[in-house]
């Protein structure tokens, strides 16, 4: 990186990354995902009882980009557990299903299910894509 | 819509993957803006989900999430 100097947003990122042990970026809100794959992740985490924080990207771009800068991931959704980052909805999708999602999150791995759909939200009344 | 002109298809992601990882091969499905791609590479071996999957993002750079909306990946390692 030839930027060096820190600037405000991405250490207010990272700062949120470290202090809350489980944290999803994500396209809207846990109740009002605006993106399927950050729906299913959601849906995931809840399914295993597991409390997170989370921040919805959609209102500030320059999050995004900070937040890609950080993990090195061009996609949404991101979760971190414990400062690390873990993966976007596919890997979580297929940790979920081996059982090492729970694992990582230091939960009891039960029986494997299938990954829960997410509540077919109802269309968006506005179409809003990140184009960052 | 993006500096490339046409939209991305799911064969033109296949020759890429397969071209950008040495010995990959990629089933690509997708509707020019949300793909899947299944790509299996020896490159793969020994390394985490998130770096296998790194690789396969990186074939593409800044078009993820812009000219190429949504790209789920699932990667298997593959012997040589």
């Amino acid at each position: 990186m030839s930027d060096e100097t820190m600037n405000p947003m991405r250490e207010q990122i990272q700062a949120a990354i470290e202090e809350n042990p489980v944290i999803l970026f994500m396209k809207g809100t846990p109740d009002q995902p605006m993106c399927g794959f950050s729906a299913r992740t959601v849906a995931i985490l809840q399914s295993v009882g597991q409390p997170f924080a989370a921040v919805n990207i959609l209102p500030h771009p320059a999050i995004r980009q900070e937040l890609s800068a950080i993990s090195n991931w061009p996609t949404i959704p991101q979760l971190f557990v414990d400062g690390e980052f873990v993966g976007g909805c596919d890997i979580v999708t297929e940790m979920y299903q081996s059982g090492e999602l729970q694992q990582a999150l230091g939960l009891d791995a039960g029986p494997t299910e299938p990954a829960p759909e997410p509540q077919p939200a109802e269309p968006a009344p506005l179409s809003i894509e990140n184009r960052l | 819509m993006s500096a490339n002109g046409a939209a991305a298809t799911p064969q033109e992601l296949k020759e890429r993957i397969e071209a950008g990882i040495p010995g990959a091969t990629a089933e690509v499905t997708g509707d020019g803006h949300h793909f899947n791609a299944v790509v299996s590479a020896p490159a793969f071996a020994g390394l985490s989900r998130i770096a296998q999957h790194r690789l396969v993002y990186d074939v593409f750079g800044l078009e993820v999430g812009d000219r190429i909306h949504a790209l789920s990946i699932q990667t298997k390692e593959s012997t040589a």
